[in-house]
């Protein structure tokens, strides 16, 4: 045929063109990740992997496994909502390793924290003036963190 | 080609390393999370950015998540004074003034369905996740901080050791495992809760029905997915 003469310098092109696809298309499958793509524009192991991170606040069910009796007493409570870690702090190694044993709490922190009375807190959760409060006194001993009204003198 | 092969051994170091194990029975497509904040809850303890740092490691100064105390006064609605002392870590000052009005606002990634961070970034290493969460591949980010300036929230900034982005993650390692996230599991009064959009049990199709719901900087169209119960309107 006529049009082929000549022709050699073509297919050496083309046979560099198909050399230089294939070339990008390994290096291209081993830069880009196996699981880039999976789910969108990035590395779908990327999702497992923050997955997989550990835990530090075990959550209050994992409390109440083993505490029953103080997850009892609190629903009777005003603190019925407030989970144990929210006063306790992260507790998910005791949680998993009964024997680490977790920090001893201070109240005089703990209970200002929330109660500290401030215009900026809102007007229908109770508060004190704590340095008028208590004449000095610990939060525990009138109230206890579990189930804090005064069962004895009748606050509410 | 010489230049390539040091990435090229990178890369297949980290195909070799596998994935690690996936939660089971958690199944992405089943869901699609967001957060409710209730203002009117919010006491502004600082639990929540407490429990953040320490479920997440969060280098300090570095916020994935804080609270606001805004003070607006009757006549200055369009500037109120806004004050965050270290993320309000450590609770905020004793207000006594009672003019005007006070409120917290606790504030967080929003986990935009529409997000402008996951737009710009130029080589895939953020992303919203098949559920709904705002994610950063870590080991895929270059550390260019677009994102960090895309964020019209202000919710992400640079790692100041591992030099990448990092941000809220809803707590996925968690709320892929059933459990609440730190700050929810942390805050005392309920002002922040972990709602599932897709799951048709969750208590937030009620509230958003019968609440003042509102997202933050709703004109920018991004889907915010961070509810804020009675938001006011000098929030911003």
């Amino acid at each position: 045929m006529r049009i082929f003469r000549d022709a050699g310098h073509l297919f050496r092109y083309a046979g560099i063109f198909v050399i230089g696809t294939l070339a990008f298309l390994a290096i291209r499958g081993c830069l880009v990740p196996r699981t880039f793509g999976q789910y969108g524009h990035y590395r779908g192991a990327a999702i497992t992997e923050i997955a997989a991170k550990p835990i530090h606040y075990a959550g209050r069910e994992a409390c109440e496994t083993c505490h029953a009796e103080i997850a009892d007493k609190k629903k009777q409570g005003k603190h019925a909502s407030v989970g144990c870690e929210a006063c306790h702090g992260p507790l998910a190694n005791h949680a998993d390793d009964p024997s680490i044993q977790p920090a001893k709490l201070d109240t005089a922190v703990l209970c200002v924290r929330c109660h500290e009375a401030s215009a900026a807190r809102p007007k229908n959760f109770p508060q004190v003036a704590s340095a008028d409060h208590s004449n000095g006194l610990t939060c525990e001993t009138c109230h206890q963190p579990h189930s804090p009204a005064i069962e004895a003198g009748g606050v509410k | 080609m010489l230049i390539l092969l040091p990435a090229a051994v990178v890369a297949w170091e980290s195909v070799l390393a596998g994935t690690p194990e996936a939660s089971p029975n958690y199944k992405m497509t089943e869901h699609w999370w967001g957060m409710l904040i209730d203002i009117p809850k919010c006491i502004g303890c600082g639990n929540c950015v407490r429990a953040c740092q320490a479920e997440n490691n969060v280098p300090d100064g570095f916020f994935r998540t804080w609270v606001e105390r805004y003070h607006v006064s009757d006549w200055n609605l369009a500037n109120p004074e806004v004050i965050s002392p270290d993320g309000g870590k450590e609770g905020f000052p004793v207000a006594t003034e009672d003019a005007g009005k006070y409120f917290f606002v606790p504030k967080m990634c929003n986990h935009c369905a529409d997000s402008p961070c996951t737009q710009v970034c130029p080589v895939g290493a953020t992303f919203i996740s098949p559920d709904g969460v705002v994610l950063v591949d870590q080991k895929y980010c270059l550390g260019c901080a677009y994102c960090v300036q895309a964020c019209p929230y202000g919710c992400r900034y640079i790692h100041p050791q591992k030099k990448v982005a990092d941000k809220c993650t809803l707590c996925y390692h968690r709320i892929t495992k059933g459990l609440t996230t730190a700050c929810c599991e942390a805050c005392p009064t309920g002002a922040r809760q972990l709602v599932d959009l897709k799951n048709p049990k969750d208590p937030i199709h009620a509230f958003l029905k019968t609440h003042e719901v509102q997202v933050l900087k709703p004109q920018m169209a991004t889907g915010a997915k961070a509810f804020y119960n009675q938001l006011d309107g000098s929030v911003r």
